[in-house]
């Protein structure tokens, strides 16, 4: 088993009201079978028994489907390893001696809480607007009555795999959030259930996300590419299509929305 | 004291409805003034607080995530089981009730089992109506896959991703709620007390992980729905957060604790592949349709490469133990024998501290028969995820693979209106020591959260409001402030002791010393060891555990610190209820209990019973309750899957 020596430039950030910096760190035999993660945690191991504070980042189910880990290692989100999250990506991708810095996911709306860990509930706010079915539990009708077409029900469920990480936010040079909102209206919208909500659906969503301060998508698609679960950028367009076509085909305006903390 | 299962009697096909219509309801117009928190927010706890938040109860939900949608129901790979019967294959309510008595070695209670049955096919509407995007056929209907050795088709999936698919149904629900103002949800915040006043659970105390304030919350009722305690063992599957404090809390409060040894190894996760493991990846039980489990006949074959190993020097031995089920036994047939292969020195793969733990699944002949392209499109993402950790191509090499602690059935005791033994306490999900026995079927933990949530504690947590009324409590009064002090004590005492242990090194030695004493296989000595040895541990860290940093801040060490004190208390009572069931059913296998095949061997005359713990005040001293279980529809027989 060969094992490696890396240097760590990790932000270091106390609390949201306080200024960062970037802080050197040398981790030592590190295993090819380890998780970043799990070299994340010997690093803090380390700290802890130098009495010093440990870096604070998050992670949960460290199989790569919460959506709870993250951070941008050499400027990149989750790492350099494709449709992999943070907690997921091995040490073996890495060689002895490599230099990586380590930061927070960078957005306006998404500020630092400490370290590398940011708080992300513009997220949940974007979905409160309209990311939802109204199907009171009591109400459904028979699971079969409505057929779905096996392509839609497809297409649905690849928008319906984000995991809500960030890393699209974190990779575009707006921090837009188009990726995240347009795969769960491409999600609900292309499904006969969603349809009587689609146009409201579309039209909160982008209001609230608009207001949390995401920026607006120029065509980077740095998001697909960065994104864990490879959620197509094809889902903006169809939000925008979607958007535009609810202006057309209602009477209201775009809600003016606020962001409740 | 007596329990009281409060489960209805009569014909077992008509008990739920029954049962509620004699549950009390309450007015549309007063719900509002009523207060429900709810503790946890997966498909349990996700799914109750959007349901009552629908009807109109003032809801107040908790998660220590940053989200409730990352409640780890979200990991749940392979689908959930519904009596649905689209196959036409013989399915009905009744066999999804007698496969699940059965399943889990009758040692669950008949009355809750057949309810699960019966919500099931609801659980699909719902989930549909919700827009969960589950795998359909071409005509546009709904698929269903066998799953875990089930003679029928019942299992409903969305790709390999149903848990993620259902929880975020649950929790775009509870989103519609929040909007709606019915609901108010409290991310990153852990509970750590439960209140109770004059026996009541009147509220909970929580800390807001990102400031640190330690507050009360006061209700009229109190849901739990935080999950099980898999990861007393350090390493399992659950993840990393996933913690017994809630409930361990509640039961130092008074609620009962069923069965606490009952816990699920899975077959199927990757093996430990150094000490630096943080947790373990599970691959779902589908793979077994179609891989082949072996190991070497040769011990001296363990190292090779096993491609090169002749078809004649291979042991497919549950094939050959288990001709008609052979690789699709149930999980803890399955698990058991894959230990008896590696500690019979047949293991594969590195050696972890001297020792190869691990057994081949094999898919050259699922290959050879179907070609590389559909074994693709059916595992594509699971070999992808194997390829990620180990580094291994499992197309080409055969995945290696060992047990892993996955899931706890036992957990709080509650009736069949899912109430503690505190009054005003319900507990829903794998939280509660439900309705699985002692062994619980692949696609049945969501199907049980989403029961309880959708259809269950909206009915009885109402009937409990209706009954008791309100009875508001002052934040001022005695037991409460009690509550907020003992919570900031404890905190304090953690940051005070500044030893020199991490808490994370202790949760290692308490997870190595369960797995080792109180996992796949038990006996008298062993538990005796353990028993012995945990008190040792919990003083070592009460003198030596390092907390770095302070309480009023984000601080994750002490967030372990507190969670890892919890654990080395219940492990005690996990040792102490293995040690007493002297007998072998599902999940707990005491090495002096087995049929001469090495099966698990019940003994239905003295252990046919819930064993439902009280704390007495004293951590060696739990006082054992014993709710008897009756088999009136489907009678206790020796399983065999021969």
């Amino acid at each position: 088993m060969s094992t490696m020596n890396l240097v760590l430039h990790v932000w270091r950030q106390s609390a949201a009201n306080k200024p960062g910096k970037f802080e050197r760190y040398e981790v030592k035999d590190v295993s090819e079978h380890q998780s970043f993660l799990e070299m994340m945690d010997q690093l803090n191991e380390q700290l802890v028994s130098d009495g010093r504070e440990p870096v604070a980042f998050d992670s949960d189910c460290r199989e790569g489907i919460c959506g709870t880990c993250g951070f941008v290692i050499n400027g990149r989100p989750h790492g350099p390893q494709t449709a992999t999250t943070t907690c997921q990506l091995h040490m073996r991708r890495f060689n002895n001696g490599d230099e990586l810095t380590l930061e927070p996911w960078r957005a306006k709306a998404f500020p630092v809480i400490r370290d590398l860990v940011v708080d992300r509930s513009a997220f949940d706010r974007i979905i409160q607007a309209g990311g939802y079915i109204s199907a009171r539990a009591g109400a459904a009708p028979e699971a079969n009555s409505v057929p779905v077409p096996k392509e839609n029900a497809d297409l649905a469920m690849d928008a319906a795999a984000c995991i809500g990480c960030g890393a699209c936010v974190a990779s575009c040079p707006n921090a837009s959030a188009m990726l995240f909102t347009s795969a769960k209206i491409g999600h609900l919208n292309l499904l006969p259930q969603g349809v009587p909500e689609a146009h409201d659906r579309v039209r909160n969503m982008v209001a609230q996300m608009e207001a949390e301060g995401f920026g607006h998508c120029t065509n980077h698609l740095e998001c697909e590419a960065s994104c864990p679960k490879e959620i197509s950028a094809d889902f903006i367009a169809r939000m925008n299509r979607q958007f535009i076509g609810s202006m057309i085909g209602s009477r209201q305006s775009v809600p003016r929305r606020t962001v409740k903390r | 004291m007596e329990l009281r299962a409060n489960a209805p009697s009569g014909p077992i096909e008509t008990r739920w409805s029954r049962h509620k219509f004699d549950l009390k309801l309450v007015n549309p117009a007063n719900r509002r003034k009523y207060t429900v928190i709810v503790v946890g927010s997966g498909l349990a706890g996700g799914a109750a607080a959007a349901s009552l938040g629908e009807l109109g109860y003032n809801v107040r939900c908790f998660c220590y995530q940053d989200s409730p949608r990352r409640a780890h129901s979200i990991a749940a790979q392979g689908g959930i089981n519904a009596a649905k019967s689209y196959q036409n294959d013989g399915d009905s309510v009744y066999r999804l009730f007698y496969d699940t008595v059965k399943g889990g070695d009758f040692r669950a209670r008949e009355s809750n089992v057949y309810r699960l049955a019966e919500l099931s096919v609801n659980i699909i509407d719902q989930c549909v109506a919700q827009g969960v995007p589950f795998a359909r056929e071409y005509s546009g209907l709904l698929d269903n896959r066998s799953f875990g050795g089930a003679q029928v088709a019942r299992t409903f999936y969305a790709r390999g991703q149903t848990g993620q698919q259902l929880l975020l149904g649950a929790y775009q629900s509870l989103a519609k709620q929040i909007e709606v103002g019915t609901v108010k949800m409290y991310p990153r915040t852990e509970m750590l007390d439960v209140v109770v006043v004059d026996g009541v659970a009147r509220g909970i105390v929580v800390r807001d992980m990102v400031s640190g304030k330690i507050s009360c919350h006061l209700a009229d009722a109190v849901v739990l729905a935080t999950g099980g305690y898999g990861n007393a063992f350090f390493l399992s599957t659950n993840a990393k957060g996933c913690n017994v404090t809630a409930t361990w809390r509640a039961h130092k409060k008074g609620a009962f604790f069923g069965n606490p040894c009952f816990t699920q190894i899975h077959p199927t996760c990757i093996p430990v592949s150094g000490d630096f493991q943080s947790k373990l990846t599970l691959m779902s039980e589908s793979l077994r349709n179609d891989g082949r489990v072996w190991v070497p006949k040769d011990p001296a074959d363990r190292e090779k490469d096993p491609r090169k190993i002749p078809e004649d020097e291979r042991d497919y031995y549950l094939e050959r133990i288990y001709p008609s089920f052979g690789n699709l036994v149930p999980r803890d047939i399955a698990s058991r024998r894959a230990k008896n292969m590696c500690d019979q020195g047949l293991g594969v793969g590195p050696k972890v501290e001297g020792f190869s733990r691990g057994v081949y699944l094999d898919f050259q002949s699922a290959i050879d028969r179907l070609g590389k392209d559909v074994v693709a499109e059916r595992y594509g993402n699971l070999f992808d995820m194997y390829e990620r950790i180990t580094g291994e191509d499992p197309y080409a090499v055969p995945m290696r693979m060992y047990p892993a602690v996955h899931y706890t059935m036992g957990g709080l005791w509650v009736d069949y209106n899912l109430q503690s033994t505190i009054p005003g306490l319900f507990v829903g999900g794998e939280a509660n020591f439900s309705d699985h026995g002692a062994n619980r079927l692949g696609a049945s933990a969501l199907m049980q959260g989403l029961a309880d949530g959708y259809f269950v504690l909206p009915y009885t947590v109402a009937d409990y409001l209706a009954r008791s009324g309100k009875n508001p409590v002052r934040e001022d009064h005695a037991e409460v402030r009690a509550a907020v002090k003992s919570v900031e004590e404890r905190t304090a005492r953690l940051l005070a002791i500044q030893g020199k242990r991490s808490p994370d090194s202790f949760h290692r030695e308490l997870g190595k010393l369960m797995w080792e004493k109180c996992g796949m296989s038990r006996d008298d000595a062993g538990l005796r060891a353990a028993l012995a040895k945990i008190p040792e541990i919990r003083d070592e860290f009460a003198k030596n555990v390092r907390v770095v940093g302070s309480g009023e801040e984000l601080n994750q060490q002490l967030e372990k610190a507190g969670r890892v004190a919890d654990f080395l208390e219940l492990a005690q009572l996990m040792c102490t209820d293995a040690l007493h069931r002297e007998e072998s059913c599902g999940g707990h296998f005491r090495e002096e209990h087995q049929t001469e095949e090495g099966e698990a061997k019940r003994d239905d005359e003295r252990f046919q019973y819930v064993a439902a713990w009280q704390y007495s005040g004293e951590l060696d001293k739990p006082i054992l309750n014993r709710e008897p279980l009756e088999f009136e529809y489907v009678h206790p027989a020796q399983r065999s899957y021969k």
